[in-house]
């Protein structure tokens, strides 16, 4: 049924369309065929593993970090220079070496070609170039724990000039390594970016236009367009701070004195870094931001059997966030120093980018809105993102503000609002999209018990963890620091405020090995979940095996009929009609035909 | 940050432009059907070697604009000193044009199937670049023998950083251009693919040429009344 080509108007059989400029890799080993793989499925694979792999050791610090806090001078192994390692490290991994690998090199290799309907990546050499890379990246990132002086302490945004004078930790090796390593990262990512941008122009199967596109698609691409364009800002900076350190110019440093001498550095601008840094870090929010938000788009239009309301604004925001978000970057620098009547052009920018990402929060709700709502564990991840997330950005309202950011900027509650927003929102739409692609992706269902009590226990934490925290930065308790020590200003309840948020943290940590357990016990117990579990629409689910075998397809490529979001359609046979079922007329052509 | 906002800004153009053609104002749940229905909203017919140098060079000019801004930024500092052109940049300019050029050649004999003229083209355009690449190093010698040395000063540090960027980003066209060469020398007769490859290597040169022209601008102050003028229209 689904093969039979059909034409809208004249009746006329459309051949389905081949392939022939893409000559298909085929391994001829064990070892190109799972290790040096060119298969995107296989590298989104490695990719997850991977960025999983070195988010577990930010996860890690982060424990320690809230030991610290928590419980100051009770832990003799951290002292204040690794107290400043860990911060850093923490973000460091969690923003660029998790969730952007993870959204784009994960998500993105595994659904970009099954969702357009194509059978690789366009460029499947790069393509595995760009992991191997990807892993050089974090082989000397994690090296930087084992150098002498150990990984730089400089913050994660590794503002100079502290970033490369002695005093900060990791001054030797960790600050040199750790440009290194973003050095690589994007390089390999701007291999890996080609192809998904190319793949979505050019490698779209027969009637799959860009309107037809399920959202989690236009995301990804949308998110890569703006990788691709803000990494070289991090790029450029991250050159000319190494060349700083190594060779002595003086592109940022200015003229200061360093342990007592007069350093040999003059006349540079901190400046100019800040600027470099957050044209690439304000992008990068959306960057992982909208893959999120096409995802979850997905997930609750499937799980409440609901087409996707407003899809074509969905759309145009997502572009709009995309385009917005390259002239906020300022936002993040109203306390360094700059002019200041240039932080309310930025400030009224940041409260305009919050009108497309509010109608993107209503047409979730309006979505949900009399569907027939599945609490299944993705949809459960999904509701506890767009909750998450509208926390998150009402505290951005707050904090794109000049006035009102001034007084908060150094204290917890930055902390809190960026963790709620970038932090436990993005998590929750990994999470609920591994459960709900991990059928597709290992043909075997995800417990749902376990699932459940994974997410009440991590969405009930988070809340537990960031709400106090805001509390804790309005009292004026500063982020960054070792120990708060007695300031009249911070009443004993603040201290005890702090245990708690580590006793919950350290919870929710070790409730994430529920996860790992899942992951790895359904693998060989899981349910069989068939080919299309969930009942979807979008062509990934179509796929004539499960997994995906190489090539995706079989031997002839699907043809596209209709948008991604049929559910429901009134008078229809099922409650969902997949993208390519030929449109209801075809029976008669069919009968016709035999 | 002005030029890396204008550079985004001719991006933004550009795939608006090409958005505003992909029926972006559709309502796809009205429109089940085949994809005749919808003439030109499918994939690009261009070759995916094509877009994919295409989104690369918007990469790469992205990177070389925060460059020259880094530098407007950075020249307004007071211990700014502009160094001393050496001649050989124009020669070496001079040498990079003969490339391009040479490598156009190519691209046309190709588009005739002259291998023979394919076959000099591209190797007189692989020579001539590799003596750009050879005379920038003569260029950084000379300037490390009057003492204008990486770290002296800012506009040195910009220099060297700037030209080994470029430096970098062609010998990575090398590469490209030494497998295209084998690809012909092997081969009697034109394919289509041998075609394509010797048309991006020639628009790769010619964007490299384009953006050498605007550095040598900036490098050699040429541009510094042009900033002037943009500064003084932004504040």
């Amino acid at each position: 049924m689904v093969d039979v080509p059909y034409d809208g108007i004249a009746g006329t059989v459309v051949p389905p369309a081949e392939v022939p400029d893409v000559e298909l890799y085929h391994p001829k080993s064990w070892l190109t065929r799972y290790v040096f793989s060119q298969d995107a499925k296989i590298i989104a694979i490695q990719y997850s593993l991977t960025a999983s792999a070195i988010g577990l050791v930010a996860l890690v610090l982060s424990w320690l970090m809230r030991l610290q806090l928590g419980f100051p001078g009770t832990f003799s192994f951290i002292d204040a220079n690794q107290y400043l390692q860990f911060i850093t490290m923490h973000g460091m991994i969690m923003v660029i070496y998790l969730l952007t690998a993870l959204f784009l090199g994960g998500f993105g290799n595994y659904l970009i070609p099954l969702m357009v309907g194509a059978r690789d990546m366009v460029f499947p050499y790069v393509n595995m170039l760009s992991y191997w890379v990807y892993l050089l990246a974090v082989l000397v990132l994690a090296s930087t724990f084992f150098v002498p002086g150990g990984p730089t302490g400089a913050g994660w945004t590794l503002y100079p000039p502290q970033a490369i004078l002695s005093g900060t930790p990791g001054q030797d090796w960790g600050i040199v390594l750790m440009l290194a390593s973003l050095i690589l990262f994007i390089i390999g990512f701007t291999m890996g970016g080609l192809n998904y941008v190319v793949t979505v122009l050019q490698a779209r199967t027969r009637g799959m236009t860009l309107m037809r596109l399920p959202l989690t698609v236009w995301g990804i691409f949308t998110a890569t367009v703006m990788a691709l364009l803000a990494f070289p800002a991090l790029f450029v900076g991250s050159v000319m701070l190494l060349l700083d350190r190594l060779l002595g110019t003086s592109f940022f440093m200015p003229a200061l004195v360093e342990m007592g001498q007069l350093s040999k550095y003059g006349g540079g601008s901190p400046l100019l870094f800040q600027h470099l840094f957050w044209f690439f870090g304000h992008p990068e929010v959306y960057i992982v931001a909208l893959p999120a938000f096409g995802i979850v788009s997905d997930l609750i239009s499937t799980h409440a059997r609901k087409n996707i309301f407003g899809y074509r604004m969905m759309v145009w925001a997502i572009v709009a966030i995309g385009a917005l978000s390259f002239v906020v970057w300022a936002h993040h620098m109203y306390v360094s120093g700059m002019y200041p009547y240039f932080g309310y052009f930025f400030a009224t920018t940041t409260l305009i980018i919050a009108i497309p990402t509010a109608i993107k929060v209503y047409n979730w709700v309006l979505t949900l809105w009399r569907g027939d709502i599945h609490l299944t564990v993705p949809m459960l991840f999904a509701l506890g993102f767009i909750i998450t997330f509208v926390n998150g950005g009402l505290t951005g309202l707050f904090l794109g503000n000049v006035v009102v950011d001034v007084p908060l900027s150094d204290t917890m509650f930055v902390v809190a609002h960026f963790h709620m927003v970038m932090g436990v929102a993005p998590i929750m739409v990994v999470l609920g999209a591994i459960y709900h692609w991990y059928p597709k992706v290992t043909g075997r269902m995800l417990n749902a018990g376990l699932g459940k009590f994974h997410f009440w226990v991590t969405f009930l934490g988070a809340y537990l963890i960031f709400f106090p925290m805001h509390y804790l930065g309005l009292l004026g308790v500063p982020r960054r620091y070792f120990e708060l020590g007695d300031a009249a200003f911070i009443p004993p309840s603040a201290h005890s405020l702090n245990a708690f948020i580590t006793v919950v943290a350290l919870t929710v940590g070790f409730a994430q090995m529920t996860f790992l357990f899942n992951l790895v016990w359904s693998l060989f117990e899981g349910e069989p979940s068939g080919g299309n579990p969930w009942r979807a629409t979008s062509l990934e689910w179509q796929t004539p095996e499960t997994p995906p075998g190489h090539g995706n397809w079989g031997k002839e490529l699907p043809i596209v009929y209709r948008w991604a979001y049929d559910y429901s359609v009134p008078g229809a046979a099922q409650d969902f009609i997949p993208q390519n079922q030929p449109p209801a007329t075809t029976g008669a052509v069919q009968g016709a035909a035999s | 940050m002005s030029a890396v906002i204008l550079f985004l800004g001719v991006i933004a153009v550009i795939a608006g432009w090409w958005l505003s053609q992909q029926r972006l104002t559709s309502k796809p749940w009205l429109e089940e059907g085949s994809i005749h229905d919808f003439p030109g909203t499918g994939a690009m017919t261009w070759p995916a070697a094509k877009v994919g140098l295409g989104v690369f060079l918007a990469v790469a000019g992205c990177l070389f604009t925060l460059f020259v801004s880094a530098y407007s930024m950075r020249m307004t500092m007071v211990d700014w000193r502009a160094m001393p052109v050496p001649k050989v940049l124009w020669f070496n300019t001079g040498v990079l044009v003969l490339s391009s050029v040479a490598l156009h050649w190519a691209y046309i004999a190709a588009r005739r199937g002259d291998m023979d003229g394919v076959i000099v083209g591209l190797l007189a355009g692989g020579t001539s670049a590799i003596t750009f690449l050879a005379g920038q190093l003569l260029a950084w010698q000379q300037l490390g023998a009057a003492g204008y040395f990486v770290a002296s000063n800012p506009a040195n540090s910009f220099f060297y950083m700037i030209t080994a960027v470029h430096g970098l980003h062609l010998t990575g066209g090398l590469v490209a251009l030494g497998r295209t060469t084998a690809k012909v020398w092997r081969q009697d007769a034109m394919t289509a693919e041998m075609r394509l490859s010797v048309e991006l290597c020639t628009i790769y040169w010619h964007f490299l040429l384009l953006v050498w022209l605007v550095l040598l601008g900036l490098l050699t102050g040429w541009t510094n009344d042009f900033v002037d003028i943009c500064r003084q229209l932004l504040s």
